[in-house]
């Protein structure tokens, strides 16, 4: 088992002639969780996806505990990195519990079969995200958010020291985006997650990494990061940030309008107003 | 293999009802292979039994026995019956079951790889390609492989023509069912109408006939002596796809997802697919064409043992064995004394199955709506 640390140095990621990430660094010290926010197509998944070894870098490293990742044999790094992406599989009858169970393969030889530990570690896993109950039941029939409990049970099973999730919260009602966020700060790895909402992100994470164009444009501490000019440079929305009383987070509350200078749809100019009552919160 | 209960989550009684006691007790896939080996054995039995001659089942196991030396009791049988059940239907029995089990890991295997229920080595146009491998040594007389020249060709066209299909149909990492059906409809039309071109053109007419009876996939001919080479393709075939069960399991779900527990997706796959064409190659150039089998019996099989490699694997092999065995008794039977090519047969099983398959995955994937 490996500590954990993520070194990312001077990364570009391209696809063809396109530029996806820009010299990217970013680190994650060994059980820290690190929130990566931006608006769509801003190279989230793509940093994601270099960091779990499925899309080569242009240029740069990642590194795991001081060593190149993609200089280490796949399933080497499958014990120590695990993910959660986005990409749907097929449907060939299996049951959630043959799911979590795929987890445990890198750690797996051959010809050897599943013992009692391997068993042991897939029920902690479905415990962990609230879906033991299941364990029976065929993947294919479960509903979005139940597979997508699953698919973070078996990146668990795996045991990882890293873990890295692309919008692990989507298709989740809130109180399972609460319980999976709250999980994945208990545990022992590291965690690298791609985030939407960006309050779930600040109550969370230790640091943030906002991306933008494919490059980082601001870092640290969600009350450092999260400021309504970052926020309406970024995402081109008026905002206004206070701490929450009761969980010390930063609290955004985007204010309606579509210029992002506080302007609402007749004109009116309301970048003044802090009256909560005409806030609408989303993202 | 749902449980009623799985619709009734609000029965407090249902809830602690385990849904998963048939399927991940050892009691299921144990038995599943128990009744399909028992199953395979009388398949076998009656395969050597019944035909234009019938050799009672009893005296089929006498013959049988008698000959590996496990009884040496006085034979009260005539010499011709022992012939009939030796020489005759025992090798062609044997290739049936070495076939079906063969043709049935390869689209098992074949469904994982591309990502795609539909995939089959027949639908793919592979089996068109080992076809034309094989007839292009047959027209052009070519044995640069001495006796096995004929498999060796067979295992270039599979491989080749499953390389072109994979290429033509992959798109964004992706294949589409439509796309896979397509392009493998149209390469094995393209391979069929060069293989029929070369039969047509040839100057040996006796043998172009020959070739077109085996390109509809039949049993008949086969004798003890080119039993081994198709024989030994399924056992090195079955006991690698094994191996690699939990690799296979992996691709279930999604490359990506694949590469991040382990596995080198790419030469994985590239390895597989030769591996899957050699025992295609191998298999057609002994029995012809057969399609469809490595469609219809993995999905059977998977209604009752779910998709866990480890144990789809052995099971269709199984029941790829007993299908074909049967689905050969009735191609020498229903229309006696002409014989049906067995490959006619299981096109006419397949057929309807496809449409199934294909339809359920439409409503499946119509139902998954939010993901």
């Amino acid at each position: 088992m490996t500590a954990g640390e993520l070194a990312v140095d001077g990364l570009t990621l391209t696809a063809g002639a396109r530029r996806l990430v820009r010299d990217v660094s970013l680190t994650a010290h060994p059980g820290e969780v690190i929130g990566l926010v931006g608006p769509n197509g801003s190279g989230k998944s793509s940093l994601l996806r270099a960091v779990y070894r499925v899309l080569r870098p242009a240029e740069g490293r990642v590194r795991l505990d001081g060593a190149d990742a993609w200089s280490l044999p796949v399933r080497q790094l499958a014990r120590s990195v695990a993910a959660v992406v986005q990409e749907s599989g097929t449907d060939f009858d299996l049951s959630v519990r043959e799911v979590v169970a795929m987890g445990r393969t890198p750690h797996k030889r051959l010809l050897s079969g599943d013992t009692a530990e391997d068993a042991r570690l897939i029920e902690e896993a479905l415990a962990t995200v609230h879906v033991s109950e299941l364990a029976g039941r065929p993947f294919d029939r479960l509903s979005g958010g139940e597979r997508q409990r699953v698919l973070i049970a078996r990146a668990l099973a795996q045991r990882p020291s890293l873990l890295v999730l692309d919008e692990p919260t989507n298709h989740l009602d809130i109180r399972h985006q609460l319980d999976v966020l709250g999980a994945l700060r208990r545990l022992p790895a590291t965690v690298l997650v791609a985030l939407h909402d960006l309050n779930l992100a600040a109550y969370y994470c230790d640091r943030l990494y906002v991306l933008r164009d494919g490059e980082v444009t601001a870092s640290g501490p969600p009350a450092e990061v999260l400021t309504p000019r970052l926020l309406a440079e970024v995402y081109g929305v008026a905002s206004e940030v206070a701490v929450h009383p009761l969980t010390g987070a930063p609290q955004v509350t985007f204010l309606p309008g579509d210029t992002g200078h506080g302007r609402s749809r007749d004109g009116e100019d309301r970048s003044a107003v802090r009256t909560p009552g005409a806030a609408r919160a989303g993202d | 293999m749902t449980s009623p209960a799985t619709d009734t989550p609000l029965d407090p009684a249902a809830r602690h009802q385990p849904f998963d006691a048939g399927r991940q007790g050892p009691g299921t896939p144990t038995a599943a292979l128990v009744i399909l080996t028992v199953l395979l054995l009388a398949s076998v039995t009656a395969g050597l039994a019944i035909g234009s001659v019938h050799v009672p089942p009893g005296q089929v196991w006498g013959i049988v026995t008698h000959a590996v030396g496990a009884d040496p009791s006085e034979p009260d049988w005539s010499r011709a019956r022992e012939t009939i059940v030796l020489d005759v239907r025992a090798p062609r029995v044997l290739l049936g079951a070495v076939t079906g089990a063969g043709l049935a890991v390869v689209g098992t295997a074949m469904q994982a790889l591309i990502r795609n229920p539909l995939a089959e080595p027949y639908l793919l146009g592979v089996s068109s390609g080992a076809s034309l491998g094989a007839v292009t040594v047959i027209v052009f007389g070519v044995t640069l492989f001495g006796p096995v020249s004929l498999s060796v060709a067979a295992f270039a066209g599979a491989l080749g023509a499953l390389i072109l299909v994979y290429a033509t149909a992959r798109t964004g990492g992706r294949i589409t069912s439509v796309r896979l059906v397509l392009s493998g409809v149209a390469i094995a039309a393209v391979l069929t109408a060069v293989l029929d071109l070369l039969l047509l053109t040839t100057d040996r007419g006796n043998e172009a006939r020959a070739v077109l009876a085996w390109t509809l996939g039949g049993l008949g001919g086969v004798s003890w002596g080119t039993l081994w080479l198709p024989s030994t393709a399924l056992l090195v075939g079955i006991a690698v796809l094994l191996l690699h069960a939990r690799n296979l399991n992996l691709l279930l779900a999604g490359e990506e997802a694949a590469t991040t527990m382990g596995l080198d997706v790419a030469r994985f796959r590239a390895r597989m697919f030769v591996l899957l064409s050699l025992v295609t190659g191998v298999l057609v150039a002994a029995a012809g064409p057969i399609g469809f089998v490595g469609l219809m019996v993995p999905h059977t099989v998977r209604l009752f043992v779910g998709g866990d490699h480890r144990r789809v694997l052995p099971t269709a092999a199984l029941g790829g064995a007993v299908f074909l065995v049967w689905a050969d008794i009735a191609a020498r039977t229903v229309a006696a004394p002409m014989e049906i090519p067995v490959g006619v047969l299981t096109a006419l099983c397949g057929g309807p199955f496809f449409l199934w398959l294909m339809r359920r995955d439409a409503r499946r994937a119509a139902g998954e709506g939010v993901a």
